[in-house]
């Protein structure tokens, strides 16, 4: 049960994107180490302004 | 054991279907319906998926997808496939699913249900998961791209054209859908209103206070939204009542003033947290009608089918073929799914398996909530759907008059029903409410309150009526901004300054125009007393199925040039179809003599009354505006349906070559590459720290 409750608050947590920095960082510390991150403060504005800026709703 | 359960939902879905279409007694129960559709998209989804995804894409779990192969942390990121269908889900799930249905029910519910199951297992769903699969194998290419690169360059303007077009229309459309439903409604306006400073503070929280944490702002915002509804219900009794009482006009006035205001400002401020808040009170509210539908089981009170079938409805003029197939877009099959299948998605999968569950799953999803929005509709009795929905240009404005024009069809109603309804639901009148979104907040609020308690009746129907506005507001906004970008790149080709996206007045200057184009649409749905809705849905039904022609002619040129020519029909029936009945549609708005339904005859019909000097003063103070906006959209209509026949004029040029054996344009599908994933996903652990290759 409390297994179940965790995959599911990790999946709403992943789907609504509230674990995005901390996957961004596991991801950047893989990918390249060598260079700096951004805060999380940035790296939440550049996903939004990503996110807003193509075709991302529909009727 | 797969097998055995394939026999078993067909047998069920069959009997079910069966059931529906042929028992007349007495009205038969909506779990029919629920049971026939759920079997029928698992139907689908199990075999009719499947085989497509084996044998026509040849999908290949073993190649590396463009997620994998350009891997930056940002858009191409290799997604969990329930994380990345839930992603594009919320992106397809709009608020025409549940509009589109409720408007055909007027031909009873039978044409309607038949329309959203089958178009969307053989149409809707094909579409989506096909742009979604070769917009995958084009490194997430879009439609437009695709188009140009397939077809030619004119088969990727006229994609930009239909698009920019369908833009303007639909967000016209949803703008007065909110009209009708806030008009002389002080609680409905003051909670629509009241999300927009909730929205402010919550893109405040994400920004500032607690960047990034978008859980924790999205439940204080939908609280702060439901708190909002009872404090609508507070307004209504108080003495501020007054000041949220709005006509039509000035309605259209704030919601135009908002989305201009909405697309000039940053994305964080409004438009990014309204969709937070508005994505979960989708997902959230569909889910609780899903429960509740499946609880109480209420039975379907509007007939199977009703004599309106014959092209003489009073919610839209037309028969029954081809215009339910133009009022049903959404559910069955949707054009607009084409762009978001060919955007942000494609960069998400993992694994080109998963494209099916994605594609077709998802769309399988939004067709069910159709199916839902046609329940909601058919357990009113009919005589107050009709009594709601119907303008008064049709019945007249007068209740009593009304009541009897709609009882004489044979649907009776009464001014103390509709009174007592009114009075329930805490609005003064519900006489015609039309637009949809009314009935649909009635039949949402019967269900709930049967479900989950009656004592709140009046409650539900505003939450229904706010949850309608919010995602319609942030199909505005983000609609806005898209035809910004899209008017800005097409500027850019006149003057460089004016294409760059992010230059101030040229972010000023388009978003103006966009507004002014959607804008003038909606002025003048409000003020024409017999069309608005009337005018506008068929629009917005031809513009919608002309980009899905568009998309499934790119994806039957994709196919023919690289599989067994006899697959392209796998794209190509839905096509023709598509073809067969917006052509149909088209042709009958261009040249029906018939006021009702031809924009041009309805245009010469006013013009010879005003100048006979018959119209009443107030109607004839704007006919010349309703005759010339006529005849603008009878020429729109001409002007869709030349693209779309020069489109499939382009596809077939390339299927006959291929056909003859003559040499073809290469193909842009990226080149193979064998992924390095298979252990991630296998096991299913978190995918981030797979090593991301040509980096």
């Amino acid at each position: 049960m409390l297994r179940w409750l965790t995959t599911a608050w990790q999946y709403l947590r992943t789907v609504s994107g509230d674990n995005a920095y901390e996957r961004y960082l596991a991801h950047h510390a893989t990918a390249h180490p060598d260079q700096p991150v951004l805060t999380r403060k940035a790296f939440f504005k550049e996903r939004q302004h990503q996110k807003w800026s193509g075709i991302t709703r529909c009727c | 054991m797969n097998k055995l359960f394939g026999v078993v939902l067909a047998v069920v879905g069959g009997f079910a279907l069966g059931g529906i279409a042929f028992y007349r007694q007495e009205p038969i129960n909506s779990l029919w319906i629920v049971v026939a559709a759920v079997c029928i998209y698992l139907l689908g989804y199990r075999f009719y998926a499947a085989w497509i995804a084996a044998k026509v894409y040849l999908v290949d779990p073993t190649r590396a997808t463009p997620a994998e192969r350009l891997n930056n942390g940002r858009d191409f990121v290799p997604t969990q496939r329930w994380v990345a269908f839930g992603h594009h889900f919320a992106a397809i799930a709009g608020p025409g699913p549940l509009v589109g249905p409720m408007l055909a029910a007027q031909f009873g519910y039978l044409p309607g249900t038949l329309w959203i199951i089958v178009g969307a297992v053989l149409g809707g769903c094909v579409q989506d998961m096909t742009m979604l699969m070769f917009s995958m194998r084009r490194d997430g290419r879009s439609l437009g791209q695709m188009a140009r690169d397939e077809l030619g360059p004119f088969g990727g303007f006229a994609a930009l054209i239909g698009t920019l077009v369908i833009m303007i229309i639909l967000i016209a459309v949803l703008g007065l859908v909110v009209v009708n439903a806030m008009k002389h409604s002080p609680w409905g306006t003051s909670t629509v209103f009241a999300t927009i400073p909730v929205a402010i503070l919550v893109g405040f929280y994400m920004r500032s206070w607690r960047p990034g944490r978008v859980l924790e702002a999205s439940v204080i915002g939908v609280a702060l939204t439901a708190l909002a509804v009872f404090g609508g219900g507070w307004i209504d009794q108080s003495s501020f009542r007054g000041a949220f009482d709005y006509g039509p006009t000035s309605l259209a006035g704030f919601v135009i003033a908002y989305g201009w205001l909405a697309a000039i400002v940053p994305v964080w401020l409004l438009l990014a947290p309204r969709d937070y808040l508005s994505t979960f009170l989708k997902l959230g509210t569909v889910l609780l009608l899903a429960i509740a539908i499946v609880l109480l089981h209420p039975q379907m009170k509007m007939p199977a089918i009703t004599q309106f079938v014959d092209g003489n409805g009073p919610v839209f003029t037309g028969k029954v073929f081809p215009f339910v197939f133009i009022t049903i877009a959404c559910g069955a099959v949707s054009g607009f799914h084409a762009l978001v299948s060919s955007g942000t998605t494609p960069k998400l999968i993992a694994n080109e398996r998963d494209v099916r569950l994605i594609g077709y799953g998802s769309m399988a999803l939004e067709s069910f909530v159709a199916i839902m929005a046609m329940i909601a509709a058919a357990l009113l009795d009919p005589g107050v759907y009709f009594a709601i929905n119907v303008g008064a240009g049709i019945v007249g404005s007068a209740h009593e008059a009304a009541v009897q024009t709609i009882t004489s069809w044979g649907f009776p109603v009464t001014t103390a029903q509709m009174d007592k309804l009114a009075h329930d639901m805490g609005e003064m009148t519900l006489f015609a409410r039309t637009g949809g979104a009314p009935s649909l907040a009635v039949g949402m609020a019967s269900i709930f309150g049967s479900t989950f308690g009656r004592g709140l009746l009046s409650v539900w129907y505003h939450f229904a009526i706010m949850f309608e506005a919010v995602f319609i507001l942030t199909t505005l906004d983000a609609g806005t901004r898209v035809g910004r970008f899209m008017l800005q790149d097409l500027l850019g080709h006149f003057s460089k300054p004016l294409g760059r996206t992010s230059w101030y007045p040229s972010v000023l200057v388009s978003s103006t125009l966009v507004v002014a184009g959607w804008g003038y649409f909606l002025y003048i749905g409000v003020i024409d007393p017999n069309g608005g809705i009337n005018i506008l849905w068929p629009l917005f039904g031809i513009s919608n199925q002309m980009l899905a022609a568009i998309a499934l002619s790119v994806a039957t040129g994709i196919i023919i040039k690289n599989s067994k020519p006899i697959y392209a029909l796998v794209t190509g029936v839905p096509l023709a179809w598509l073809a067969l009945i917006t052509t149909f549609a088209a042709w009958q708005k261009i040249v029906s003599p018939d006021p009702k339904l031809g924009f041009f005859a309805s245009a010469s019909d006013m013009a010879a009354k005003l100048a006979n000097g018959v119209l009443p003063p107030e109607k004839a103070a704007v006919a010349p505006q309703l005759i010339f906006n006529q005849r603008l959209d009878g020429w729109l209509t001409i002007f869709l349906t030349a693209i779309i026949w020069l489109v499939i004029i382009d596809m077939a040029r390339i299927c006959i070559r291929r056909l003859n054996g003559l040499p073809l344009t290469g193909s842009s599908e990226a080149p193979y590459q064998p992924t390095r994933l298979e252990g991630a996903l296998a096991a299913n652990r978190p995918l981030h720290g797979a090593a991301p290759v040509g980096h």
